[in-house]
């Protein structure tokens, strides 16, 4: 039988619009400090650390080679994923079910408000001989996706701006949420346009923050937790980069890593076998999009159910209870890692007042964000 | 768009300038725009602080006792937040140099034409922990003289030029 993994420590910084006052290395080592305590371990204890790191973000060539003080991984096995953190925490799991060691630790961090010209970032991701010659916004990219994934599945405008409305009230009572709102679609709708349909409002703002996650094998996991979270399944995917051939109405990327995590821990009907979901929601009409590509609604019915209030924190299946990307904010390559903390902060009951009842496993979605066609998700259970 | 000749002489199909600037060849060229702010935090933030005020700061962990440059909040090895700050001299030794005739972009310096080989050197600062110290460049010493343990100290900017950078200090040079 394939051994248990399980999460057993975590520790977060909080996310905010801007951190001036510390340097990346304070924001991971604050994050791994309280990690280590939460799992009851110091650095000695680990087998092996995989941080999460793109070289671009981050303003360093090899910015892999930056990991090891902040974690207390100095002359310890250590590793960088220059994508997801999911990704990361996909590859200690398989550390750990391979026999390398039995404790293992994922980091990731975002410092997005170091990064002064993102959106020619964004664009250098562009194909340089098809794509940059153009010179398009890398938001124009989302805007069509919006406008495809609407036409064919009839989702509306009003819809989307209610996933825009929900997210940043829950924001509101998580305190570890940097951008919670009370506004009313309208205010969705009428903000400023960037790529129609896309509004500004309908795009997350940024957040800098630093996340580390401990996992370990289910004897030692027994051993140090009361509360461990285990890892029903894990799945990635890519579809093809080209803007020219991709399907630009579904997330096919989600559905086929939604699948593998699926299959991997025994999932026929996720909508009944799971409570709820922190899904990517960088841009509102990718909750619903990512929503449909995983089973988890039909075709064209995550925009009703929303409309509806089902994905609320009271919902029959609620989305984002944590406030998503859009209410805490566009973390980069750490986007998977808030998902990831805040569906642990659920099952161990530790979400305060945005806590829903009776859960007992949650889904963590992550995509890699404009131009990518990457997502990973990992099914946790308590 | 200029294209220069070194450049195109590194392509596989060994082209000539000419026929991309007549068009006889497809190119597109892309100059990234890619700016950073590196958020320093209260350590490397009081470290150049100090460096404008012309001294070197250390920090220290109470636990293996290193005095350690740059400064960090942290200590990596114990685990555990650092202590005092601890200011070190503008002196030290020579562990470790070079005398380089190539600049950061490997451009071949003009040394037959008089130009000064350039010789960045890790200097083990005095009051630091042993192994710590600051990689800088040496200078007012013949480039063949330089040797292991050699003592230098740091030559400033003038106080009105310094900015709270690692360039505040010029270069170090020989004392004694």
């Amino acid at each position: 039988m394939t051994k248990r993994v399980a999460i057993i420590g975590i520790g977060t910084t909080g996310f905010r619009a801007t951190t001036p006052d510390l340097s990346y290395r304070e924001l991971t080592y604050e994050a791994a400090t309280k990690a280590y305590l939460d799992a009851g371990i110091e650095p000695k204890d680990v087998d092996a650390f995989v941080s999460t790191a793109e070289d671009f973000f981050e303003g360093y060539s090899i910015a892999d080679e930056y990991s090891p003080d902040q974690l207390g991984a100095v002359l310890k096995p250590i590793y960088t994923i220059p994508g997801d953190f999911i990704h990361s925490l996909a590859s200690a799991y398989m550390m750990i079910l391979s026999g390398i060691g039995d404790i293992m630790v994922v980091q990731g961090m975002s410092k997005a408000s170091n990064m002064l010209t993102l959106s020619e970032l964004v664009t250098f991701a562009m194909d340089p001989i098809y794509n940059r010659p153009l010179k398009e916004s890398p938001h124009a990219v989302a805007g069509m996706e919006m406008a495809r994934f609407m036409y064919e599945t009839g989702t509306t405008r009003e819809q989307c701006a209610k996933v825009v409305v929900k997210n940043k009230k829950n924001a509101l009572t998580n305190p570890l949420a940097g951008h919670g709102v009370l506004i009313d679609p309208d205010y969705v709708l009428n903000s400023e346009i960037v790529s129609f349909p896309l509004t500004q409002m309908d795009i997350s703002p940024h957040s800098d923050g630093a996340v580390v996650v401990v996992l370990a094998e289910e004897k030692t996991a027994k051993s140090l937790s009361d509360k461990p979270i285990w890892i029903r399944g894990i799945g990635w995917c890519s579809d093809t980069p080209g803007l020219e051939t991709r399907n630009w109405a579904e997330a096919v990327y989600a559905q086929i890593a939604a699948e593998m995590a699926y299959k991997m821990a025994g999932i026929r009907y996720p909508r009944k076998e799971i409570n709820f979901a922190e899904v990517n929601d960088e841009f509102s009409y990718k909750e619903l999009q990512h929503l449909e590509a995983m089973r988890i609604c039909k075709k064209g019915e995550a925009g009703p159910l929303t409309e509806m209030g089902g994905t609320e924190i009271d919902g029959e299946f609620p989305v984002n209870p944590s406030g998503g990307c859009l209410g805490v904010g566009n973390l980069y390559e750490l986007n998977g890692g808030h998902k990831v903390l805040e569906v642990v902060r659920q099952l161990r009951g530790e979400a305060g007042k945005n806590q829903l009842k009776d859960v007992t496993t949650g889904i963590a979605q992550s995509w890699r964000g404009i131009p990518t066609t990457t997502g990973t998700v990992v099914i946790l259970s308590n | 768009m200029e294209i220069m000749e070194k450049d195109v002489a590194k392509t596989a199909t060994k082209l000539k300038t000419q026929q991309i600037l007549e068009g006889k060849v497809l190119s597109v060229k892309w100059e990234p725009n890619l700016k950073y702010a590196w958020d320093n935090g209260p350590a490397l933030g009081r470290y150049l602080a100090e460096l404008k005020n012309g001294r070197i700061i250390a920090k220290k962990c109470n636990k293996c006792h290193r005095i350690m440059i740059p400064p960090r909040m942290f200590c990596e090895l114990c685990w555990r937040p650092t202590d005092e700050w601890v200011f070190v001299k503008d002196t030290g030794i020579v562990n470790t140099w070079v005398v380089s005739y190539v600049d950061w972009k490997a451009g071949r310096l003009d040394i037959k034409g008089g130009v000064r080989p350039i010789t960045p050197a890790v200097i083990e600062i005095d009051g630091a922990s042993k192994g710590m110290g600051i990689l800088h460049l040496l200078d007012e010493v013949d480039p063949w003289k330089i040797y292991r343990g050699m003592r230098v100290k740091a030559v400033w900017k003038p106080a009105e030029e310094r900015i709270g950078a690692i360039t505040d200090i010029k270069y170090f040079k020989p004392i004694e």
